[in-house]
């Protein structure tokens, strides 16, 4: 169980796994990375590592360093908090099982399991990054839907399956920004949008009432960084944990612009 | 006359904290909201299976919100308060709609209304549902409704901030907090005229749970110590089925029962017609013919519900029971600890209802549950005890209330008509715990569930304590304040800041040898053994001498990280010690129930008491001391008289399916010790905690 007996062996069921770390003190800090040993168990996920870590942050070495830190909070893919770059793949760490990254399944310690930070946003320290931009956007394109307010004024509008269907797909974003750390136009520094609100654009303008304020989105989207931006490049929607229908959020919201800029421009609103 | 306008602070943006802040916002109060996430990402996204309410269509089916209400009751075996279980209930059609408003993508019918399934503890379909994920959609609305508030100001959000303490005036009445930056670890105190905390569950005491990592019921604990009570802290929710895992247990959902999944275990009859274990335990589940699956559920509760099938949807702690005796008979899988859950059966658009948890079986497992039947087992859920509020009704307010509420001055109901069942709509006093000016919301206070919550109720409970209380709130600051937080000295604040970061420093400068983590693990293993599904005396006696000597062990805990930037071990380390203080407060009230209610089952008294427990286990703690009080409070019976709780039980059986002989002599052994422990006339004793 003593994280600092690394071994190399390359025994076909390992008992240690390595994990490469890329650090970080601050946000003002350079990035360093430090190896660690954790017991190899299946069917244990990269948080359950890192759990380790923290209990006994002693590098592969042997030196006793500060525990990593990352965020996380439901540990089941469905509050978005985990994201992290899992060799090289923006994933969630809490659905990211050990042995389908120890190759072949039973594999050997001999490569690293490598974790970085999302490098689309600040870093906080190690791990953790700071993602407000997600939900500052959110409010740019004005996402929600308008209500009178809280008290009971009969039910919600009517609606068919296949759109409840659709609906339903769309509000499953968790707003991990997955998508965004995939996206060759979304930079760290830019005002692209990104796939993650298109999505949550066309949800809001599928709603009967939501769609009230479907002109305000619309223009927020044809704003700079707004849909124009996309390449189309489908990153985004290979790399969704909640596989939302994004290329065709992306062609519905393209579609919806175009309209409204082509209405704005006779009317001369 | 206020120098500022009134403030709230709410703590929590899960939905019984996020409700809240719209409720209050949309009132004109302007709202300070407090979450050790980013709301969006708080524990109620976890919440799968669905939200009751009798609508319009279930009435027609006939049943009715009274239905609800009673239902409600029988599954908390009766020590739930009922004007707040019949507001709640009554309530309940105007939140779904309100949802529905919000745009939550409900399930619908062909025709494009409301979808219902069935639910635990629950004859009629009345959970309404998005998917498998309704907590997601729900929070998802909230949370949207709050940005919208927060865009045109009335909302501030403090996202990575934890809530530390309460801070209390001269009179005891709150008039603010202390908070620390998760990331840059500054400590600060807010004001405010009332504050509400809405912090959720506790089940990270047991270690493994279904719950998110931060539900560690510290922020409660807090309050705990600054003076709030707690009421049935020993009252836990150990769901039947989860899939046990490395780092957590991972839910899955009743509705995958109210879809018509079936639990069942290997097994073989006998001669006389019994079941027993199966000899050969390797079997694949798919080889198993049906005359060797043993349905432990709809055998023993044959008689509940519209269809044979339906005792797989009795009460959680009755099914969850059900599962482990079988489970410690031998029964289990493999001859180990799981039970199958089975919806290979259904049909492919009903699986397609239940896809968000059926992935996550997936993902976990790496079995496909669509065609092999998934491996379960009970693990801890929901709590139901938690802070002590009080609330306004038309009738006599229980002990303790009065002390609290004060005489209503005119009783405004019509007098026509006979007193309202519910609680008094706007009254300031709803859900406000016993320190004045401090509400508890959500999962985080005790009311509604007794000793057993529904499944789908939660949620329910959760919005409507935001959205009906959160009236109370507003009106609390608008109508009974009068010294204004705005207008105090800030040595008050200033004072609690100082505590807190004294409290700081000294668990990072800590020079001692205990691991936090390696001592939190012990810590669940305690708790999860002895204070779960089967308690002893015994049992819970040792547990609380284990769990004092942890404590004792925590004046020695070292931080692995003594930094001073986004130092998440040190949160870790500050919450465990609440969480021991939680785990003795539901032990000692578990020592103290000397009957078995609900999911408080316990072996040596293995009845139900009403004569002398049907009643609310209080706690009290004296910091000076470090000792816990338990006082109990009757629990007035106005509406619906408690009666037998049997879910259609088999004739001849008990719950554990035939150890009748067994519980028989114990309950003689129970007669005799019960003349040495009298509760009635004893109504405050002290339990040290030392
Ligand atoms: C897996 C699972 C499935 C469930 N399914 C259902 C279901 O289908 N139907 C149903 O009715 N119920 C269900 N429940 C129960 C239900 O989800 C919860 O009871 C409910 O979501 C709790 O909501 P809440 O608002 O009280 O708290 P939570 O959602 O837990 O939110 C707590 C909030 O408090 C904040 N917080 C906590 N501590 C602090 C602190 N110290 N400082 C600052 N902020 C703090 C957190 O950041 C968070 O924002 C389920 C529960 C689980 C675990
Ligand atoms: S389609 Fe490509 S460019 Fe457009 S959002 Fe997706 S990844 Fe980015
Ligand atoms: S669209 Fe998918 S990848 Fe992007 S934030 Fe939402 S859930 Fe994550
Ligand atoms: S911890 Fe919630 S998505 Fe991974």
């Amino acid at each position: 169980m003593n994280a600092s007996q690394s071994t190399t062996s390359s025994t076909k069921t390992p008992s240690t796994v390595r994990i490469k770390v890329k650090r970080q003190d601050r946000p003002d800090t350079d990035p360093y990375w430090q190896p660690f040993d954790v017991p190899f168990v299946a069917n244990a996920n990269i948080i359950s590592c890192l759990q380790q870590i923290a209990s006994k942050p002693v590098t592969a070495d042997g030196r006793r360093v500060a525990p990593v830190a990352w965020d996380c909070n439901c540990l089941e893919e469905v509050c978005g908090a985990c994201t992290m770059v899992i060799n090289g793949v923006a994933r969630q760490s809490c659905s990211t099982l050990l042995h389908e990254l120890v190759s072949d399944g039973t594999g050997t310690t001999d490569e690293p399991i490598v974790l970085e930070p999302m490098s689309k946003f600040p870093v906080l320290r190690d791990l953790f990054v700071d993602r407000s931009r997600m939900f500052n956007n959110l409010k740019a394109i004005k996402g929600w839907v308008p209500i009178d307010g809280t008290t009971s004024l009969g039910s919600g509008p009517k609606e068919d399956q296949a759109s409840q269907d659709m609906r339903y797909a769309l509000s499953r974003c968790m707003t991990c920004g997955c998508c965004l750390e995939a996206c060759p136009q979304f930079t760290f520094d830019n005002d692209f949008v990104g796939a993650q609100v298109i999505g949550q654009a066309l949800y809001f303008n599928m709603h009967e009432t939501g769609a009230e304020l479907k002109d305000d989105r619309l223009e927020a989207m044809e704003a700079p960084g707004g849909i124009a931006d996309c390449g189309n490049a489908q990153n985004c929607v290979k790399v969704c944990p909640k596989e939302l229908p994004l290329t065709e959020a992306i062609a519905s919201v393209g579609r919806q612009t175009t309209v409204h800029a082509i209405k704005s421009f006779f009317t001369g609103k | 006359m206020a120098s500022e306008q009134p403030r709230v602070i709410v703590v929590g943006g899960g939905l019984a904290g996020l409700a809240a802040a719209v409720r209050i916002a949309e009132a004109g109060t302007p709202v300070d909201l407090f979450s050790m996430v980013p709301v969006k990402r708080s524990h109620s996204v976890c919440a799968q299976g669905g939200i009751n309410a009798a609508t319009e269509p279930v009435k027609q089916e006939g049943f009715s919100e009274w239905n609800h209400f009673d239902e409600t009751l029988l599954g908390g075996d009766f020590i739930n308060h009922q004007p707040p279980v019949y507001e709640m209930a009554y309530w309940a059609p105007k939140v779904i709609d309100l949802m529905d408003r919000m745009g939550v993508p409900f399930n619908r019918t062909a025709e494009g209304f409301l979808d219902r399934r069935y639910f635990g503890g629950s004859v009629f379909r009345r959970t309404h549902f998005a998917g498998a994920s309704t907590g997601q959609q729900l929070l998802y609305a909230l949370d949207e409704q709050t940005r919208r508030y927060e865009a045109a100001g009335k909302v501030n959000k403090y996202e990575f901030w934890e809530f530390l303490w309460p801070v209390l005036d001269e009179d005891g009445e709150c008039k603010g907090i202390v908070a620390q930056d998760m990331r840059t670890m500054e400590v600060k105190a807010f004001r405010a005229d009332a504050v509400v905390i809405a912090t959720g569950g506790n089940g990270v005491v047991f270690g493994k749970t279904t719950m998110s990592v931060i539900c560690t019921g510290a922020a409660a604990a807090r309050c705990y110590q600054a003076g709030a009570w707690l009421g049935n802290p020993e009252m836990i929710q150990v769901h039947p089925t989860a899939i046990p895992g490395e780092d957590k247990c991972r839910l899955m959902s009743e509705s995958a029962r109210g879809e018509g999944g079936r639990v069942w275990v290997p097994a073989v009859k006998d001669e006389s017609g019994e079941w027993k274990p199966h000899p050969d335990a390797g079997r694949h589940p798919n080889d198993i013919p049906e005359h060797e699956r043993y349905y432990i559920l709809e055998e023993a509760y044959p008689n509940y519900g519209p269809t044979p099938r339906h005792g797989n949807l009795v009460s959680r702690d009755v099914a969850t029971r059900g599962i482990f005796f079988a489970v410690q008979k031998g029964f289990g899988v493999g001859g180990g600890r799981m039970a199958y859950l089975d919806i290979t059966h259904l049909p492919a658009d009903t699986k397609e209802k239940l896809a968000a948890i059926l992935e996550i079986y997936e993902k976990f497992t790496g079995d496909d549950p669509r065609h092999v039947p998934m491996k379960i087992f009970p693990a801890v859920h929901y709590s139901m005890g938690g802070l002590y509020t009080v609330y306004e009704s038309d009738y006599d307010q229980p002990k303790f209330l009065t002390d609290i509420v004060p005489p209503r001055e005119t009783k405004e109901s019509d007098p026509s008509k006979g007193p309202h069942p519910g609680m008094v709509n706007g009254s300031p006093w709803n859900m406000m715990t016993n320190i004045k000016g401090l509400y508890a919301f959500g999962e985080v206070n005790y009311q509604y569930h007794g000793a057993t919550r529904l499944g789908a109720n939660a949620l329910l409970s959760c919005i409507f304590d935001g959205l009906y209380c959160g009236l109370s709130v507003v009106n609390y600051v608008k109508n009974v304040v009068t010294n204004h937080a705005a207008d105090m000295a800030a040595d008050v604040f200033n004072a609690a800041v100082a505590d807190e970061q004294a409290k700081i420093d000294h668990l990072v400068q800590n020079q001692g040898e205990v691991n936090p983590y390696e001592l939190h693990r012990h810590l669940g293993e305690v708790m999860t053994d002895a204070c779960t599904v089967v308690r002893t005396e015994q049992g819970m006696i040792d547990a609380l001498e284990q769990v004092r000597d942890i404590k004792e062990q925590y004046s020695r805990v070292r931080l692995t990280d003594t930094g001073l930037w986004t130092n998440q071990n040190l949160s870790f380390a500050r919450a465990l010690w609440d969480m021991i203080l939680y785990a003795e407060a539901m032990l000692l009230a578990g020592i103290e129930r000397k009957e078995s209610r609900g999911c408080h089952y316990h072996l040596d008294y293995p009845d139900r008491d009403d004569a002398s427990f049907l009643a609310t286990a209080v706690t009290e703690y004296d910091p000076e001391a470090d000792e816990h009080t338990v006082m109990w409070e009757d629990v007035p019976t106005p509406l619906v008289q408690p009666r037998i709780r049997s879910y259609g039980k088999k004739e001849t059986d008990d719950e554990q399916g035939g150890k009748k002989k067994a519980a028989k002599k114990k309950a003689a052994k129970k007669v005799a010790r019960k003349k040495s422990s009298k509760k009635k006339s004893t109504r405050r004793k002290k339990s040290s905690a030392r």
